[in-house]
């Protein structure tokens, strides 16, 4: 390559890491205050890990843990408190049934429905797949009063059907499936067919397999979409803190009578979003891998 | 066991009729070609005959019992498709099972994990594991077995979904244009192999292809349709000899029969440019399309009122053969004559040439593109 190219690439580079940065920094800051202590955060000093110096934590006292317990680095005591102050693994399963559930039914509904919209000849399909666009331009909050009033009726407030339920039919699920089964060609329908497969063995044992890279994409969107949810949450689930979503438990560390803490404030937020950042980064290797396994011609 | 006989097939998508009428019977055994340009029906036939399209109106028999109502899976065929149609994301060995599992196991056995413990299952399994085997020698395709479509070579491909095709014995093969998405040299060799399958198999196979080559060479009878409606159904050379009409004559053959404008007079004798067939045709006092294919003409030496003169025009040399593209001298037509390279290889691009024509292979058609016969010898 010649020094002329070397500088091109140089800018794009350059640009490049800048962006990096604007988007890593409040993961740095997330990260850094979670391991740091209290003084240092408020004086922001310390750098990324602070100087860990063994202290007793005042808030904790307050609680009423004996001062002796309340001995001990910050990071350690970061964790430690996030911890003991809220039941974090209970919130963490909870967005783990709450995300899964929502996910596998709007699969199970979304793709024999794209099938259809796809690659079956009925009168009204035109019809159905207008009004699938159509849902796509209603905006959440748009209805979520009314939802939460069928559910009220319906006596689901405060259960894990009022936070699975509503989200279970995903019109983009079914649109992005739909683009995609059309470019699966008919043959193979056919040939399916042929080989005596009924329409719900061809959803699920030949496009299923043949859409593993555009489920991922919706995986991607519905986990995240659902994991980080913190509005519908916040309005269905009114008291029982059994129920909590992680963003919900994040709550937990705002305010009080004890002033904003933040270092184990940051460690919760730590916890709740390291799953979805390896689920990711799995994701993502499998997503490269799905991509080459279209084999067809 | 595989006959199929279509009775006055008719399909229309909205408005536009793309099936008119059609009679097909099918003998046991048969390698019937369906052979057309593209767009005249003829894979929307194949797909009525697999259960994959309904017909407007009409009959399907598959081995004389109506099967109109009946699903594709269970008419008992195969078909092989353009684009083979492999399932990408299993095995070879996978893709081969696909059809007989479907076919064997019943719903319990089909369930993963749990169906293992149904005590039939083993037997099946193993006759399965037989089946795949044998088909895979047969076609030379057991070290492909582990591999995934998509590591195959088109060839391979194409192998592979003949076996698919082959593994559960149907009484028929249906196959739209197999080879149309393999090289020049790998489909006029998949041809033998196809003829010879066809021979060991003895199976009725029912084939789909635009290109009339595929049709001249490995079928008992082909079947020419253009624009849905089916033309001349009958040997290969009998077609090729004597077209029903001047669209089959033109489609048929490879190059192009040469069509001269001619005219019977009151007697009925035909003549066109300078020459006289000393024939007579069944009608008289009409313009006639004369049909003379190429390999029955010739260069020649001679001038006299049975030759005609033009100018070549292009010479085209495939070794075995040359034939000429030649314009004739009233500008009227261009024509193409074979001449075999021992006897023109002197003769080149604008040179002038007389033609004269092999009698009695001259075929005639009226205005209306039907055939007429001559009346005499």
């Amino acid at each position: 390559m010649e020094a002329k190219q070397y500088i091109g690439e140089g800018w794009k580079h350059a640009i490049l890491i800048i962006g990096a940065i604007v988007v890593m920094l409040p993961f740095y800051m997330m990260v850094s205050m979670s391991l740091k202590s209290q003084q240092e955060i408020q004086s922001i000093s310390g750098g990324l890990i602070g100087a860990q110096e063994t202290q007793t934590f005042p808030v904790c006292v307050k609680t009423g843990y004996s001062e002796e317990t309340c001995t001990m680095k910050p990071y350690q005591y970061n964790y430690w408190f996030a911890f003991e102050k809220a039941p974090i693994p209970r919130y963490l399963m909870n967005g783990v049934i709450v995300t899964l559930s929502i996910f596998i039914i709007q699969v199970l509904v979304a793709l024999p429905c794209a099938y259809a919209l796809a690659k079956l000849r009925f009168y009204g399909r035109e019809f159905v797949f207008s009004m699938v666009l159509f849902c796509l331009l209603i905006p959440v909050h748009g209805i979520a009063l009314p939802l939460y009033v069928m559910l009220a009726q319906a006596g689901l407030v405060d259960t894990y059907s009022a936070l699975i339920l509503p989200w279970t039919i995903s019109v983009f699920g079914i649109f992005l499936m739909r683009q995609f089964f059309m470019t699966v060609p008919d043959e193979l329908i056919d040939a399916a067919r042929m080989d005596g497969m009924g329409e719900y063995a061809i959803v699920w044992k030949v496009m299923l397999p043949t859409a593993i890279p555009a489920l991922l994409a919706f995986a991607i969107f519905s986990v995240v979409a659902h994991w980080n949810d913190y509005f519908w949450p916040r309005m269905v689930i009114t008291g029982n803190r059994d129920l909590f979503t992680p963003p919900l438990g994040i709550r937990e560390f705002r305010g009080g009578i004890d002033s904003d803490e933040f270092g184990p404030m940051m460690a919760s937020i730590v916890t709740v979003t390291v799953p979805l950042i390896v689920a990711f980064i799995i994701a993502q290797k499998r997503f490269i891998e799905g991509i080459t396994l279209t084999g067809m011609k | 066991m595989g006959t199929i006989s279509l009775k006055n097939i008719s399909k229309s998508f909205g408005s536009t009729q793309v099936l008119n009428n059609l009679n097909v019977d099918i003998n046991d055994g048969e390698f019937l070609t369906l052979v057309g340009p593209s767009g005249c029906g003829k894979s929307t036939l194949l797909r009525i005959i697999a259960g994959l399209e309904q017909q407007t109106s009409g009959d399907v028999l598959i081995d004389n019992k109506n099967v109109n109502r009946v699903r594709a899976s269970e008419r008992d065929l195969a078909m092989v498709f353009q684009s083979y149609a492999l399932y990408p994301h299993l095995t070879v060995r996978r893709n081969l099972e696909t059809p007989l599992r479907l076919r064997d196991y019943n719903a319990f056995e089909r369930l993963p994990l749990i169906g293992n413990f149904s005590p039939s299952k083993k037997e099946k399994t193993e006759s399965i594991n037989q089946l795949v085997n044998k088909t895979s020698e047969t076609l030379k395709i057991s070290e492909l077995l582990d591999r995934k479509p998509g590591q195959l070579s088109g060839g391979q491909r194409q192998r592979v979904a003949l076996g698919r095709a082959m593994v559960r014995e149907p009484v028929a093969f249906l196959m739209d244009e197999p080879l149309s998405n393999l090289d020049a040299a790998l489909r006029v060799h998949m041809r033998s192999e196809l003829s010879e399958l066809h021979n060991s198999l003895k199976t009725t196979f029912v084939y789909v292809t635009h290109d009339q080559a595929e049709a001249l060479t490995m079928s008992s009878r082909m079947a020419v349709m253009i624009d849905g409606n089916l033309l001349q159904l009958d040997t290969p050379q009998e077609v090729y000899d004597n077209p029903s009409s001047l669209s089959v004559a033109q489609f048929v053959g490879s190059p192009k029969i040469n069509i001269f404008k001619g005219t019977a007079d009151s007697g009925g004798t035909v003549s066109f440019l300078n020459v006289n067939l000393k024939r007579k045709s069944s009608e008289s006092n009409t313009d006639l399309h004369i049909g003379i294919r190429p390999e029955h003409l010739e260069i020649t030496n001679e001038s006299n009122e049975n030759t005609f003169s033009g100018t070549v025009a292009y010479r085209e040399n495939l070794g075995s053969d040359i034939f000429f593209h030649v314009n004739i001298e009233d500008g009227s037509n261009k024509i193409i004559v074979r001449g075999l390279p021992q006897f023109t290889h002197q003769i080149s691009n604008g040179f002038n040439v007389n033609i004269k024509r092999v009698s009695d292979k001259a075929l005639l058609f009226n205005q209306a593109g039907m055939r007429v016969q001559f009346t005499n010898a």
